[in-house]
């Protein structure tokens, strides 16, 4: 049955079958194939859950204990474009806080939130990694530094405008 | 032949780098110049990205601020002509790789840093020419672990990842543990928000931290290893996959490394979010697929560590040390900086300050000179009003302890901690209570919950501290801060409980009037707590410029040209841009 459900599941994904397949028998697999699974869906799916705690012999709800303790991991889709802005110490200090106004109001979605269509969602990280310019953002993989909220207004528009065309 | 470096770090890439670095490419090509092009690191100088180096006749050159569009002309000019564009210039020419002669890098002394900005990261054959996996060669060859063990207990140096703990003593634990196996584990969590030196390293030296572990794994006699990296820092990742790969092609990585009777191997495990797996049994948990919680010591890892192995966790910068210092001796690591904290640090200077970006000095240096002559002093003009050190574990020391020395014990007796490097500078803009609320927050949204006094104990703190940024503070809540503090830090298991009240405590301690105005007299005298600030126009100095109602963000602002303007305090964000704007001082903060 459990090889079985394996089987199906692969079908449907390419790259977390060969994962799933790599790391059946290693230790420590756990968070590696969970973040397989999300790169694969874009989230963890349910389903995925079930299957890793066939292959690794974990109950799903220590899984779920697990998915639920990191902050990467998600158990919900994200949006087509998703814009994360950085909460770090430089950015705080630097008028993150503005930003991250100017950005819920413009996307009107708070931290952690999908719009309804599904364009967008919006996370808060800590760091990016660039305090030189902050306060920062990030949409998708670009990363916008030195805002005020006029620049951040000015950069979100032009996405929303482009994403619901 | 001339030589140009692109800094790509994160910094750079997202400062614009890469397009940069395009142009370059194009220009070159379609100009058919015999140029060498290449990437580097991050060398440091955040603030003036991006930044090109021409190499030049022996000279190095070097532009900053650049953009795809400033490119022409320096290819024009510069590689072409042999003219450099002078007024692009960050600072004068100086010979090829000696420091650039400005206040920001003279000041500093590059150890770990040495081949950052220099190499291309990418290339083991540069790394080596850079006198690379020369000292683990040395190492295997004539060198028993416990003359290693000895240099490194002379030298002095003490873990970089906040702890301070000497790393020549760790290894003497591992060494002398017993077990079939043994593991070196590097942390590359690097979890304060606000720190960057462990992303620069990894992302500008990766073969030092490789060379640094495989000194530590024979002088523990560890043959495997683990990077433990935090997955907000994909390029680094991708860094240290490379330079994993180039060493196990050369056999420097695998059965028999350097064609010794040694087997040694690097995996790399990305962390999935979570502060606490900084934290060394925690990121053992983590490694092992379970939920990142800390567990009581003893057992040390040094005895009892990944999958119950003896295991030695040393942080990213303490390996890029140990190359060196192998190569140059104890002394002269030990002839730098001061008696109980010897060698050199590198910090991450951020927030209000005019030059932000890594800066590596000799410890013992004092805040003033990091802050004033490396750099630059405070951005806008602005008063310097404290330093926060050691991210969410750390605190604030004031501007009037500026003359402190910088070392371990100097800082924890101010009551902040090293930590692991991060110095961000505060101005008089910055309110103590708000950023004592903001450290507060990012703890207790990283707490395990696994201790009660952790898990609750600061969300109490948090709730004390957001009712006074509110103005809702009631008398007896600074004793009550000060009492929960004392008590989370005596019964939390793990250094995140034991530190988090650091920031609220140190800002007591130094800023108490600014928690008293708050609370007694519902007053922000940084004039940032929005709940404690209104904007307002001045009725007689406004002209009627329109200038504020343009600025504003979210169309707060009323009145018709000439005429007196008028803030809506209703949809007021209190973003303070008509404030910044407004030419005649008519815009007040009350
Ligand atoms: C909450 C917490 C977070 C930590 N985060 C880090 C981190 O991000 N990077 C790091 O190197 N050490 C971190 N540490 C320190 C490690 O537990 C450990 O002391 C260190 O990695 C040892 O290396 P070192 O001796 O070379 O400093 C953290 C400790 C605590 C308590
Ligand atoms: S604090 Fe925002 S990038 Fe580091």
């Amino acid at each position: 049955m459990a090889e079985n459900n394996v089987a199906t599941y692969q079908k449907e994904i390419k790259g977390f079958k060969i994962d799933l397949i790599n790391k059946r028998a290693q230790e420590g697999a756990l968070i590696p194939l969970l973040q397989s699974a999300q790169d694969s869906y874009g989230y963890i799916p349910e389903k995925a859950i079930h299957y890793i705690s066939e292959v690794v012999g974990i109950p799903s709800a220590e899984i779920y204990g697990v998915i639920t303790f990191y902050s990467q991991f998600r158990l919900k889709p994200l949006g087509k474009h998703v814009v994360r802005i950085c909460e770090g110490t430089a950015c705080h200090v630097n008028g993150a806080k503005k930003v991250r106004q100017v950005l819920q109001n413009e996307l009107d979605i708070s931290v952690g939130e999908t719009s309804e269509d599904g364009l967008f969602t919006l996370q808060s990280v800590a760091c990016l990694g660039c305090c030189s310019l902050a306060p920062v953002f990030m949409i998708n993989e670009e990363t916008y530094g030195n805002l005020t909220p006029k620049k951040t207004k000015e950069i979100v528009k032009k996405y929303i405008a482009t994403a619901r065309n | 032949m001339k030589e140009i470096r692109v800094g790509l770090g994160t910094c750079g890439i997202s400062a614009g780098g890469e397009a940069v670095y395009k142009e370059l490419e194009k220009e070159i090509k379609t100009k058919k110049l015999d140029v060498k092009l290449k990437e580097t690191g991050c060398m440091g100088m955040c603030y003036e990205e991006v930044l090109v180096e021409v190499l030049d006749a022996g000279h190095s050159f070097l532009y900053s601020k650049m953009t795809a569009d400033k490119v022409v002309r320096v290819v024009d000019e510069h590689l072409a002509a042999g003219k450099p564009v002078e007024e692009w210039l960050a600072a004068p020419a100086v010979e090829a790789d000696s420091s650039p002669a400005n206040d920001f890098m003279s000041g500093q002394q590059r150890i770990v840093l040495r081949n950052c900005g220099i190499i291309d990261p990418a290339s083991i054959d540069e790394y080596i020419a850079h006198d690379g996996y020369k000292a683990i060669r040395q190492t295997i060859s004539s060198r028993t672990p416990e003359e290693i063990i000895e240099l490194f207990i002379k030298s002095g140096l003490r873990g970089r990842g906040g702890g301070g703990f000497p790393t020549g003593l760790k290894w003497k634990f591992a060494r002398q543990a017993k077990g079939d196996k043994k593991y070196i584990i590097c942390n590359a969590d690097e979890g304060d928000p606000g720190a960057f030196m462990d992303r620069s390293i990894l992302e500008g030296d990766p073969h030092a931290v490789l060379e640094g572990m495989m000194i530590g794994a024979y002088a523990i006699g560890a043959g495997e290893a683990y990077i433990y990296v935090r997955a907000e820092y994909p390029l680094a990742v991708k860094r240290l996959e490379t330079a994993i790969k180039q060493c196990e092609d050369k056999g420097f990585l695998g059965k028999n490394i350097f064609a010794s009777a040694i087997n040694f191997k690097i995996k790399i495990k990305e962390g999935a979010g979570a502060f606490v797996c900084g934290e060394e049994t925690a990121l053992i948990a983590s490694i092992e697929g379970k939920r990142g919680v800390p567990r009581i010591r003893p057992p040390f890892p040094a005895n009892k560590g990944l999958w119950g192995k003896p295991t030695n966790i040393n942080n990213v910068e303490t390996f890029a040390n140990i190359p060196w210092i192998v190569l140059n001796g104890a002394e002269a690591y030990a002839a730098y900086g001061t008696e109980k904290s010897k060698g050199t640090k590198v910090f991450a200077l951020a927030g209000k300050i005019a030059r932000s970006g890594l800066a590596e000095v000799p410890m013992g240096i004092s805040i003033n000179d990091i802050v004033f002559r490396i750099g630059g002093g405070i951005k806008d003009d602005r008063r310097f009003k404290a330093v926060q050190m050691g991210g969410p574990s750390g605190g604030c020391i004031p501007a009037h302890m500026g003359d402190l020395k910088i070392d371990y014990d100097e800082i924890t007796r101010t009551g902040a901690i090293m930590g692991s490097g991060g110095l961000i500078v505060l101005d008089d803009s910055t309110c103590m209570v708000d950023l004592a609320r903001f450290f507060l927050d990012f703890t207790q949204n990283e707490s395990c919950g696994k201790c009660t006094f952790c898990r609750i104990g600061s969300k109490r703190m948090l709730e004390i501290l957001e009712r006074i940024t509110l103005g809702e503070g009631k008398e007896g809540d600074i004793e009550l801060l000060q009492d929960l503090g004392q008590k989370i830090k005596e019964s939390s298991l793990c250094g995140l409980g034991q530190t988090a009240p650091n920031p609220v405590l140190t800002t007591i301690k130094y800023f108490r009037e600014e928690y008293e105005a708050h609370i007694k007299e519902k007053r922000c005298p940084a004039h940032s707590c929005a709940a404690l600030l209104t904007y307002r126009v001045v009725a007689e100095k406004c002209t009627g410029c329109t200038l504020c109602a343009r600025k504003c963000p979210v169309d707060a602002i009323s009145g018709e040209k000439k005429t007196l303007h008028v803030i809506d305090e209703e949809a007021c964000i209190k973003c303070g841009l008509c404030f910044d704007a407004c030419r005649f001082d008519a815009v007040e903060k009350i």
